[in-house]
């Protein structure tokens, strides 16, 4: 199938039609029959939507892309090595066959890792629809609980991330009950260190309420200090300030809040070395 | 005769099951394909406590591919309730032991109101699944809301809500068990430590869920009913009785079933039901329970909670226990006061205390039915037990091993007549073993006391959180009241035997197999086992509570004892010279001392049939087949030691199980690698009590879990090195020394998890009362350090 | 919704032509349409991997795929693996090591291990207990999985090694 004809059927039955892509959060929802659809538009025909392409500074990966794709890319673990350790965590590898960027991404569960990821990179989120093209920038792309920018008539297309800089280290963890449990936290960090100080820092997390976000304020923290352990220690407890997670069964709101501390000064700590070793 | 050469019992020989299981050829309920088959899906409440005023199968019933909807009231003159007791205690504890007992029945589809979330209250039969839950969404039903018993608190408020509108209360049983004097101890100036204890609510979560299948033959009046069941027997009743059947012309097969651990041990309303259908409709008829109905339908587990109180004198010997505790039955209670006497009858475990007193009340809620699962009651008590045991060790300075140590009763003293009644109404007397061995093994295992001592205090001084949690019990197995086998010698020479055990996964049919090998001196290939099906043999009891390796491999030793008489009374006729000159020997009988002189078991076969020809001496009567019934005495006491290092994760609160250890004893091990195997799962089902499973329901009454990203059970990441020494004491009340052992291992690790933790934070003073653990409280004790 | 599809697919090496419900999941297509009931269904959530089979090669949960998605595709079943001997080892080493007990995960457990080593074939002890977490036994407590393995992850990695080493030594060793 073409992507334009996705689109046709999108436009055709309206409110009627779900998009299916990878099928592994989607699909359990129709088992427990909560989601009914008078239409399902399988992108899984569309093989024009499934590659991973270096471009200049950015990797643009099809939002058909595979999950496990995604894993054993040489390209993602040289460019965008943070997509490729967050990758690692997402459910489990038969879960990854199946299971796409753009799924997740649109999906935007608030435990997922992706939507942390893209966020913390600064991704650009690229909708098609009949009439045409946009590019939403991942700060504009989650808005609520499951609730993206894609609008009922487009379809994610395309993720694209900056490659990786010189001076900039990565990292990427999460704290769940079992191995490959929906993260009851997680957090992405991004962190570029030049002559001795934290020069760019960019900080996410997912599992900390309704979208996954950017901790601007442990962010802010960080920028223009050096990469010591008080210094992540003071962002830990910012950015647990700064968050309203929700509890549930698996962890309640303080928890989550603590464990964004945890996350966040180990994270940011590892990016850092990560940082600095790429540097040298 | 001669002895028996054990040649296969005490061998781990592979099993006779695997072939068809690793290669997808198993047979489950939800495999089995009849012609015409239907199929069917369950309306169920979504309301925990509501009259129904209504339900309306209009739509429903012009829905594509529907054959039938039936309701309550559809029903209610053809189908009475299941039995609300089905295990009933026998007359022996009735006059032992102080009760009041009235247990409700179970409509087989709900009548008047839903007591639960999740109660069925119309049945769909359609031409397939998706058809039939399409149909199920058009049911509508018109339910008044009442007011849920959410718990214990709630059901025994003064003008609670009544879930029985005929009964008095929501109290449905009332005993109590006493030994001794337990205020004499406290007035003679005992110390005591006195709390409050809650096992939580639990799911078994095989990985099978429930089914039944059934089919009817209009030509003979007999009907076939396929249930994943752990009970064929007692299903076969349930059926032959609602159904005005005799139990001759109803036949129970349970086939490869997926996983048991007690929820399918017991008959549910499905299992009449779908029975019922297949005649009615004239159809085979098929339902398999999706996850969610598993979880909101399938019997919950546990969730009692206790008040319990220790007397113990300056020494550490423990004076007295008493424990008063209600248990949440939930709507209904099919097995009745099972787990709640097992947990009285367990509680005071492998020590010596002269004076207990157990009260037990059992209330019904709102919530699915409450029945036995892996240990029935056991853990339950243990818990209690052996945090009180940490309890009193911490206020005494005592090391916790110690003070076990100081109370176990040792080995010279057993058998060791505890003074309580068991579940069957018999005394409790411990057979055989050896407690502190078992305690000084398994922490020998860990590297000896003094090295795991010398480890914490070195973790604490660099901050980290080290713990050693004990946890010792005994364990009642092979109840009664009794198991059967067909013992048969084929006409080619090889042995049919037919038991009413019903494998889950255990490896039965290899252990049956092993049994009779060494009786008849063949090897376990030239048996056949039939088990899990009511034609096989007429009178069977199940495999629940830790209970086949006992009974069902006596009955076959008891049959074979027999049969072989009658075997060696024929080939002593055939070969002319007396049976005391006999031996059994790679399946034939030989002459003693004359290896020429053999006739086989074939031959035997032959000379034994009915008719001309035949080759019997006067007055042995016809045939090679020989059914014999143990009725056991009592329970045989198995017993273990679980141990384990845990040290906190500083960062999540997560206990990190560095080692586990089992050291078990359950007698002659029949096959060591089978019985290592029960323990693992076990354990690992323990360890999912400790740390990961819950059901969850919220103070509206709703049940808020629905899938298994909601309970949580362990995956192979959460299985922490662990090994398991075995002990043999066997024990003396059968002939082959044998004790059960399917529950064991989830009996204890609650419970050490429990006392690990608390041990690695005793700087906090942390105590836990409850289960499951809880990381935010981890992290706060430790927190409470941390303050300046 | 009574609307049914034609679908071509290879399964276990066979073609089949069918005609099939758009809603119909590929677990229920291939247990009741096509009678291989060696796929157990555990949950229809993703969750237990009772259901996992191989869809074009790689592990998949059947439960999550509808049976039209599988036109065109290569799926291969518990059956089929097993009559072909592409897991021989595999349930060689489940039996010594007393990987099942009821058998109900273990036809979707072989098809994990099976997927997982393919994907990770010199898997540390961590990652084995790691790839082994995608299906749920309730049985066997795991140990017995994770030692069947970790001896056939050490056996692919001699095999291999000796491959590259160029052949006699591999040949001669069994697997």
């Amino acid at each position: 199938m073409l992507l334009s004809e996705a689109l046709e059927l999108l436009a055709e039955h309206g409110s009627e039609a779900k998009i299916l892509a990878g099928g592994q959060s989607l699909v359990p929802a129709m088992n427990f029959r909560l989601g009914r659809f008078g239409v399902l538009v399988d992108l899984n025909r569309v093989e024009e939507l499934a590659y991973i392409r270096h471009e200049g500074s950015e990797l643009r990966i099809g939002a058909m892309t595979r999950q496990r794709e995604i894993e054993v890319s040489a390209l993602v673990r040289e460019r965008v090595p943070l997509l490729a350790a967050a990758t690692r965590m997402v459910a489990h590898l038969p879960i990854r066959t199946r299971g796409t960027i753009g799924g997740s991404l649109s999906h935007a569960d608030p435990a997922a890792e992706y939507p942390a990821v893209v966020l913390a990179l600064e991704g650009v989120l690229v909708l098609q629809s009949r009439k045409g093209m946009r590019r939403v920038p991942a700060r504009d792309f989650f808005l609520g609980l499951f609730t993206t920018a894609v609008q009922p008539d487009e379809i994610l297309v395309e993720v694209q991330l900056p490659v990786a800089e010189r001076g900039q280290g990565f990292a990427f963890d999460e704290v769940s009950r079992r191995q490959g449990d929906f993260a009851i936290v997680g957090v992405a960090a991004a962190i570029t260190v030049g002559g001795g100080r934290i020069s760019g820092a960019r900080l996410s997390a997912c599992g900390v309420g309704e979208v996954a976000l950017r901790l601007n304020a442990a962010e802010g923290v960080l920028i223009g200090r050096e990469p010591a352990p008080d210094v992540f220690q003071e962002a830990a407890s910012v950015a647990a300030a700064s968050v309203e997670p929700r509890s549930d069964l698996h962890a309640d709101a303080e928890y989550r809040r603590r464990m964004v501390a945890s996350l966040v000064r180990r994270v940011a700590s590892r990016a850092a070395r990560a940082a600095v070793e790429e540097g040298r | 005769m001669s002895a028996i050469v054990q040649k296969f019992v005490g061998q781990s020989i592979a099993r006779k099951e695997d072939a068809r299981l690793l290669s997808g050829s198993g047979q489950f309920v939800a495999d089995i394909k009849l012609p015409g088959m239907l199929h069917v899906a369950f309306v169920r409440s979504s309301a925990a406590h509501a009259r129904i005023r209504s339900i309306d199968t209009s739509r429903a019933l012009a829905c594509p591919g529907v054959v039938a909807i039936l309701t309550g009231e559809d029903i209610r003159a053809h189908l009475k309730p299941i039995p609300g007791m089905q295990n009933k205690p026998p007359r022996k504890w009735r006059e032992a032991v102080e009760h009041e007992i009235g247990i409700p029945d179970q409509p087989v589809l709900a009548l008047d109101k839903v007591r639960y979330v999740g109660e069925a209250i119309a049945v769909v039969v359609a031409e397939n699944r998706y058809l039939a839950e399409d149909a199920a969404e058009q049911v509508e039903a018109d339910l008044e809301l009442l007011a849920p018993v959410t718990g214990i608190d709630a059901a025994l408020e003064e003008n609670a809500p009544r879930v029985h509108d005929h009964l008095k209360s929501n109290v449905v049983a009332k005993f109590r068990f006493r030994k001794g004097d337990f205020e004499a101890a406290l007035a003679a100036g005992a110390r005591t430590i006195k709390h409050q204890f809650y096992n939580h609510r639990y799911l078994a979560m095989p990985m099978e869920c429930r089914g039944v299948a059934a089919q009817y033959d209009a030509r003979s009046d007999s009907m076939t009913v396929w249930s994943a069941t752990q009970v064929v027997h007692w299903v076969r009743r349930e059926v032959a009785a609602r159904l005005g059947l005799p139990e001759a012309r109803v036949r129970c097969v349970a086939p490869d079933v997926g996983g048991g651990f007690g929820v399918k041990g017991h008959v549910y309303p499905e299992d009449v039901l779908i029975a019922y259908l297949a005649r009615r409709l004239e159809r085979p008829v098929k339902w398999v329970e999706d996850r969610l109905e598993h979880i909101l339908n399938s019997t919950h587990a546990r969730d009692d909670r206790h008040d319990a109180e220790i007397a113990f004198d300056s020494d550490g010997r423990i004076l007295a226990l008493r424990d008063h505790f209600v248990k949440d039955s939930g709507a209904y209670t099919p097995v009745g006061i099972g787990a709640p006497s097992n947990t009285c009858a367990h509680l005071l475990g492998p020590y010596h205390v002269p004076n207990y007193e157990a009260a037990v009340t059992v209330v019904v809620t709102n919530k699915t039915p409450n029945a036995p699962y892996r240990g029935s009651g056991r853990p339950e008590g243990v818990f209690v037990m052996e945090r009180l045991m940490d309890l009193v060790a911490r206020e005494l300075d005592l090391d916790p091993v110690e003070l076990r140590l100081r109370n176990m009763i040792p080995a010279d003293k057993m058998p060791y007549s505890v003074g309580i009644p068991y579940r069957d109404g018999i005394p409790v007397v411990y057979d055989s073993g050896d407690y502190p061995a078992a305690m000084h093994k398994a922490i020998d295992a860990l590297g000896g006391l003094k090295k795991v001592r010398d480890e914490q205090s070195e973790a604490l001084r660099q901050g980290r959180f080290v713990g050693l949690g004990v946890g010792a019990y005994v364990e009642g197995t092979g109840a009664g009241p009794f198991e059967g086998a067909t013992v048969r010698i084929d006409p080619c020479g090889s042995i049919f035997v037919a038991t009413g055990a019903c494998d889950q996964g255990q490896g039965q049919k290899t252990v049956f197999a092993q049994i009779a090998a060494d009786e008849w001196g063949v090897t376990p290939d030239k048996v056949t086992v039939s088990i899990s099906d009511t034609a096989g043999i007429a009178l069977g009891y199940g495999t629940i509570a830790s209970r086949s390796a006992v009974n069902s491999s006596s009955a076959i030793r008891q049959a074979s004892v027999v049969l072989r008489k009658k075997v060696f009374s024929i080939a002593g006729n055939l070969m002319e010279c007396a049976e005391k000159d006999l031996e059994l020997r790679d399946g034939k009988v030989f002459v003693k001392g004359i290896p020429k002189m053999s006739v086989s078991l074939s031959d035997i076969a032959a000379a034994a049939r009915p008719g001309w020809d035949h080759g019997r001496p006067a007055g042995v009567s016809a045939g090679l087949e020989v059914t014999e019934y143990y009725e056991p005495p009592t329970v045989t006491w198995s017993y273990a030691v679980h141990a384990a290092i845990v040290e906190i994760d500083l960062e999540t609160g997560a206990p990190v199980i560095r080692q586990y250890v089992v050291v078990h004893d359950s007698g002659i091990l029949i096959n060591p690698a089978l019985a290592e195997g029960q323990v693992l799962g076990g354990v690992c089902q323990g360890l999912g009590g400790a740390l990961l499973e819950e059901v969850v329901y919220g103070e509206d009454g709703q049940i808020l879990i629905g899938s298994l990203m909601d309970y949580l059970i362990p995956t192979a990441s959460d299985m922490p090195p662990t090994q398991v020494a075995h002990l043999e004491s066997p024990s003396p009340l059968n002939e082959l020394g044998v004790k059960g052992l399917g529950e064991g291992g989830a009996i204890a690790p609650p419970v050490v998890i429990a006392n690990a933790v608390c041990d690695a934070l005793r700087p906090a003073r942390f105590e836990v009362f409850s289960t499951p653990l809880r990381r935010s409280e981890i992290l706060r004790a430790m927190d409470s350090l941390r303050k300046p | 919704m009574t609307e049914v599809r034609k679908i071509s697919l290879t399964v276990n090496g066979e073609r089949y032509e069918c005609e099939v419900e758009p809603r119909l999941l590929l677990s229920d297509f291939l247990r009741e349409n096509l009678g291989l009931t060696g796929t157990h269904v555990g949950c229809e959530h993703g969750i237990c991997g009772a259901c996992t089979i191989l869809f074009n090669g790689q592990g998949t949960r059947s439960c999550l795929m509808f049976a039209v998605q599988a036109d065109g595709a290569r799926i291969d079943t518990i059956e089929g693996l097993s009559k072909s001997g592409v897991l021989s080892r595999l349930q060689e080493l489940f039996s010594k090591h007393r990987a099942l007990q009821c058998g109900f995960c273990t036809p979707g457990m072989l098809v994990v291990a099976h997927d997982f080593l393919q994907h990770c074939p010199s898997p540390s002890d961590e990652e084995i207990r790691q790839g082994m977490s995608a299906a749920l036994c309730r049985c066997t407590g795991y140990r017995g999985i994770v030692s069947a393995v970790t001896e056939a992850s050490r056996e692919l990695r001699h095999a291999g090694s000796d491959e590259a080493a160029g052949g006699d030594a591999g040949k001669a060793r069994r697997i």
